[in-house]
């Protein structure tokens, strides 16, 4: 599913000439995560969680090393290649990235119509994925107007909804209380169990000792624990 | 029903709220109520510079001195300078038709210079001699004009071949030019147009990209994007393109109204056009303008989505 071999990303580097005064934010990282496995994500702040993420994700090619996802070299793949395999990962951003101009609704919707699926065929999903995250009542409201935790669990559902093979959750309880947080777990084990790889980057260390699971630890952009 | 409506006003992009995207119209109605004169200059450039020619081209004037005398070599008894040249002409190949002036006809002509006692000054007159070339216009037919010259010297000293054709080839290139200047004056109404819709498409992407990058992240295509975008400067473009023709459509009915008569052979009443023959000239408008006019808000439409699409798409490239 995921194989990273010397993996390293800095910024302010486009395709070709790395800027060599930036240093890297993650370097010579290699691991690998079966299909169907979990991995918690830890490190402090600043460590690269999201960075690493972010490739995963093909936010963003590795500057460095070979990152394998589902098949596919993202650093050597055409990027008319990119978008199919984006649809196949969810993502739940650190910073929500709900379209404000659009419904709840309209944003749980929008994986499911950017891969093509009718108009009339998806409702009955995006109502009973809104269901499941407790947001039927606003599901015709603008994301701008929920609380965070809301935002938080639209979020989720959107990343959630095409079923995608590997799920990436970025503090996908920062916003969340006890109750909500547990919830979401259970939906992320539930989607776990089906067979979605699912990492889950957060500094909860409590809600980590109540799951426990493999995870990776990165330090200042290293990997300090695979396992 | 509802379903239709909803899925109709989702964009994806909210660009219904971009700004600078309502100002598009306006712009690309400009835009085409220009390209609308210059095809109506070029048009009219090359009716006028067609019909000019044809009169210029084919007309030559042969001028006989001392017409009643003999010819210098007698071929038929009784037979005078002007029967001859008139002869030697009419057995010229490329020209069409040969009409020796009557007196009559000579003094009308010349009653403005001479009063109208020119017939009593007894000056010796020379004939004249009308001459109609068949052939190609721009040239004089296919006529050698100094060979011809130079047989009707022989024949009767001191006749007189004048031709028009320097003022032909003028008025070609005059025409020609006046074309190629309203070619390029539509080129460069097109080339600003796209860039106006790169620009507007610009700002629209500035102001969105949060959400293009979100969609581009949920794996959204280029395509899609740009298709987004593209949509609505089409949609933009189109409206305007319509603005500028319903402006320009009377204009240039009125501009063809106005040439009729210098470019057409029907007779056409003298004076200003009235608005029953403006109205009349609409289905008669030349074919070039009949179709190209409409043609004028397709086009913007089509640059309008090329170019955002070539836009955004350049733009996306900066994303993995
Ligand atoms: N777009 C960017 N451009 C330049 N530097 C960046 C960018 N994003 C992150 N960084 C830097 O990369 C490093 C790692 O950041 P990252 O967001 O991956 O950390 P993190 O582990 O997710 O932290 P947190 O737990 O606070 O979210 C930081 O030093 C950060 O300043
Ligand atoms: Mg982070």
């Amino acid at each position: 599913m995921i194989r990273a071999e010397g993996v390293g990303l800095h910024y302010g580097s486009s395709e070709d000439g790395a800027d060599a005064a930036a240093p890297e934010v993650l370097q010579a990282l290699s691991f690998s995560v079966p299909g169907g496995g979990w991995r918690w994500l830890l490190g402090p702040s600043g460590a690269g969680k999201s960075s690493l993420l972010r490739l995963l994700h093909v936010s963003a090619r590795p500057t460095r090393g070979r990152l394998h996802l589902m098949g596919v070299d993202v650093g050597q793949a055409r990027r008319r290649e990119l978008p199919a395999l984006r649809r196949r990962i969810g993502m739940v951003f650190q910073d929500f990235r709900l379209l404000a101009h659009l419904s709840v609704f309209d944003n749980v919707a929008l994986p499911l119509r950017l891969a093509g699926r009718p108009e009339g065929q998806l409702r009955a999903d995006v109502t009973e994925m809104l269901r499941w995250v407790g947001l039927s009542k606003v599901a015709a409201m603008r994301p701008t107007v929920l609380s965070g935790g809301e935002q938080q669990r639209a979020a989720i559902a959107r990343a959630v909804i095409v079923r995608p093979l590997l799920l990436l959750a970025d503090e996908p309880t920062g916003n969340l209380d006890d109750v909500q947080a547990e919830r979401l777990m259970v939906l992320l084990r539930e989607m776990n169990r089906l067979g979605t790889t699912v990492i889950v980057a957060t500094h909860n260390m409590a809600l980590v000792e109540r799951h426990p699971g493999e995870a990776l630890e990165l330090a200042r952009g290293r990997l300090v624990r695979d396992g | 029903m509802a379903r239709v409506i909803a899925a109709r006003r989702f964009d994806g992009l909210g660009l219904r709220h971009a700004p600078g995207w309502r100002i598009l119209p306006l712009i690309v109605a400009a835009m085409t109520f220009l390209a609308a004169l210059a095809i109506a200059g070029a048009q009219g450039a090359a009716e006028l510079g067609r019909h000019w020619q044809q009169g210029a081209a084919a007309t030559l004037t042969v001028q006989v001195p001392r017409p009643g005398t003999a010819p210098s070599p007698p071929v038929a008894a009784g037979e005078t300078r002007r029967d001859r040249v008139a002869a030697l002409l009419r057995g010229t190949p490329g020209i069409a038709a040969v009409r020796p002036l009557g007196d009559a006809e000579l003094s009308d002509l010349l009653r403005p210079w001479l009063g109208s006692s020119a017939e009593q000054l007894a000056l010796p007159l020379p004939a004249v001699i009308a001459v109609t070339v068949s052939g190609a216009t721009g040239t004089v037919g296919g006529v050698d004009l100094a060979a011809l010259a130079a047989r009707l010297e022989a024949t009767a000293p001191g006749t007189l071949v004048e031709s028009h054709g320097i003022w032909v080839r003028r008025l070609a290139l005059l025409a020609d030019s006046l074309r190629l200047c309203a070619l390029a004056a539509l080129g460069l109404v097109a080339a600003v147009a796209g860039a106006v819709i790169v620009v507007a498409t610009r700002a629209a992407l500035a102001s969105r990209r949060g959400v293009v990058e979100t969609l581009h992240g949920l794996g959204a295509t280029d395509f899609y994007v740009a298709d987004r975008f593209a949509r609505h400067a089409c949609r933009a473009a189109a409206l305007g393109g319509v603005a500028g023709l319903v402006l320009a459509v009377p204009v240039v009915v009125a501009l063809t109204a106005l040439a009729a008569p210098f470019v057409s052979p029907a007779p056409v009443e003298p004076g200003l056009p009235g608005w029953a023959e403006l109205l009349a000239t609409l289905p008669r408008l030349p074919p070039l303008l009949f179709w190209a006019l409409p043609a004028l808000p397709l086009s913007a439409a089509a640059i309008g989505y090329i170019a955002a699409q070539g836009a955004v798409r350049a733009w996306l490239r900066r994303l993995p």
